[in-house]
């Protein structure tokens, strides 16, 4: 429904500032797009965090279908940023729906540089994911000065923001309108569209009037005691 | 006051800048990295220094250097790194000079794995350096905590002039939460007119040194680094209790694992089991009175101790201050593998079933 809907294209590419929430998004539109029906593979291309990266959730995406691809290093807790060889499968495989979880910043973004010249050949899209309770990200500039940070490394072209405002238990509907505001802000000044809004189920009934798709969510990535 | 999404260190770093550190001092480490990187990017920009030095030998001695000549510093790292630098922190000590370190705590011996641990308690609390000295060891459960103390140690080392440790382990360095930028309570400091930084019109050099030559010296020496310890212990000690007033089963735990037991307590008291929770808060000085305490209960059954280290090394503390009034259960994982709140509830149950 949302994932057809909003991500269209064949590869999405999930980016944005570090703690933005690229992770639990990329999870979920990953379950979202098995869900309706599409062959998916995620792959975990995150060379900055060692903690809370999506190859921690294996087993919850292949109970889904979903074919993960994470790092070519056997141990999957090594601090290398080894890229897997299987990327490849996302690229040149056109029946799957690929969705590439990247590691945070500009810095983060820089896996995909060497899949440049490959990608501009495919159907992909290059998200945006924005959290406006991230204090370097919460001011359309600074928000809009990553974003850039982002193309430039990649040499690929931005072409939709998610909303991904929260405040992990403590999220209120508020907070997501705040980060409405923030996305729309950005949008305006860069003429990149909003693709969505991620809410949590328990938001998204109470968020129908914001003018873009609201993408419900249920938390994947969870801390040990939560 | 408005709430911010921060990860761990990145705050670790962002607070030590608002309670005035002028130098930084490190090296990376995984799962610590963000603390020279964030330091890297705003310390200077605050009027700050930060270098990235060649080692965590050069990190602590460049840290002594510069609170020798009273600035506030800091240095992090992660277990190995932190072991590099115990000879440091007793130079430290026995100079008496205040410096705040952080250790964000990851799975050892040796290298071990970039994954969270806590088995650096004994280095902490018993001094992994040589020689009678102590280190205040604050240990944070939650970002904001983390934050608070951060700022807060920096006034607990000028007070004292003594290093104040921060352990926190990786899970706490790598997560993120909401954080409020509260003010922390400033303490009234005495002037550090003990500084090499210059004459300045007095009749005598300041003069930084741990070294002692003469026995009678450095015991006298000793002796005033002990009365001082004295006082830390009167002074600082800190820790939390919850829903321990009418426990049959206290879970003592810090950190990560505390966090993981609250949810462990909220099942155990939905079942209708009295559990709570002893959280050390600072684990140097230890809150033994406070423990022993709670160990005279009629209550109080048992205890289950439970860290991220196999080898029971707070548990040596909860001994010592539970002095065998009650029988003491252990639930450890290290290695990079956290206790489940699962564990700890059966834990706790079989720890009952025992007693009962």
């Amino acid at each position: 429904m949302f994932a057809a809907a909003n991500c269209s294209h064949r590869i999405s590419i999930i980016t944005g500032h570090y703690g933005t929430g690229k992770t639990e998004f990329a999870v979920n539109l990953a379950l979202a797009l098995a869900q309706a029906g599409e062959s998916v593979m995620l792959a975990d291309l995150d060379i900055v965090n060692p903690y809370f990266r999506s190859r921690e959730r294996r087993d919850l995406l292949e109970a889904a279908g979903i074919r993960l691809i994470s790092s070519s290093q056997a141990c999957s807790d090594a601090d290398v940023p080894a890229l897997p060889a299987e990327l490849l499968a996302i690229l040149e495989n056109r029946d799957i729906r690929g969705v590439l979880d990247i590691g945070g910043d500009p810095v983060g973004a820089r896996v995909l540089a060497r899949f440049q010249p490959k990608l501009i050949q495919e159907d992909c899209q290059l998200i945006y994911v924005l959290n406006a309770n991230r204090p370097e990200v919460r001011t359309p500039e600074s928000a809009i000065a990553y974003l850039r940070g982002i193309e430039a490394t990649t040499g690929l072209t931005c072409t939709g923001i998610v909303n991904n405002t929260h405040l992990c238990g403590e999220t209120t509907e508020a907070e997501i309108r705040k980060g409405a505001a923030l996305a729309a802000a950005v949008s305006q000044e860069t003429g990149i569209p909003v693709l969505c809004h991620v809410a949590e189920e328990r938001f998204a009934s109470h968020l129908s009037d914001l003018p873009e798709t609201v993408f419900p969510i249920t938390i994947k990535m969870k801390k040990p005691w939560e | 006051m408005e709430k911010e999404l921060w990860k761990g260190n990145e705050a670790i770093a962002e607070a030590a800048i608002r309670a005035g550190c002028d130098c930084f001092f490190g090296y990376p480490i995984t799962p610590q990295s963000e603390v020279p990187e964030y330091m890297s990017a705003h310390l200077p920009k605050a009027g700050g220094v930060f270098v990235q030095s060649e080692s965590e030998l050069a990190a602590i001695n460049m840290v002594y250097g510069a609170a020798g000549a009273g600035m506030r510093a800091m240095t992090s790292s992660s277990s190995p790194g932190v072991s590099l630098k115990q000879e440091g922190i007793t130079y430290l000590a026995g100079a008496e000079l205040p410096a705040v370190i952080i250790n964000c705590m990851r799975g050892g011996p040796g290298l071990g794995t970039i994954q969270p641990a806590q088995g650096d308690y004994y280095q902490a609390t018993r001094g992994g350096g040589n020689g009678d000295y102590r280190t205040v060891v604050l240990a944070p459960s939650n970002v904001q905590e983390t934050v608070d103390f951060v700022q807060e140690a920096f006034d607990i080392a000028d007070q004292y002039r003594n290093p104040v440790m921060v352990l926190c382990d990786g899970l706490i360095g790598q997560m993120m939460e909401p954080i409020e930028w509260h003010p922390v309570k400033k303490r009234a400091l005495p002037p550090k007119d003990w500084a090499a930084c210059g004459r300045k019109g007095r009749d005598h050099h300041n003069i930084i040194t741990s070294i002692f030559i003469a026995a009678e010296e450095c015991s006298d020496h000793n002796d005033h680094l002990t009365a001082k310890y004295a006082e830390m212990e009167k002074n600082e000690v800190r820790w939390e209790e919850v829903q321990c007033e009418d426990a049959e089963i206290v879970i003592t735990a810090y950190g990560t694992p505390a966090r993981i037991a609250l949810t462990a307590l909220d099942t155990l008291r939905a079942e209708g089991i009295k559990a709570g929770l002893f959280r050390p808060i600072t684990l140097w000085p230890f809150p033994e009175k406070a423990l022993h305490t709670l160990a005279e209960q009629d209550h109080v059954k048992a205890f289950v101790d439970v860290e991220m280290s196999t080898t029971g090394q707070m548990l040596d503390d909860v001994r010592l201050a539970v002095e065998g009034r009650k029988p003491i259960r252990y639930l450890g994982r290290a290695g990079g593998v956290m206790p489940t709140v699962e564990e700890m509830i059966d834990l706790v149950k079989s720890a009952l079933k025992e007693v009962k």
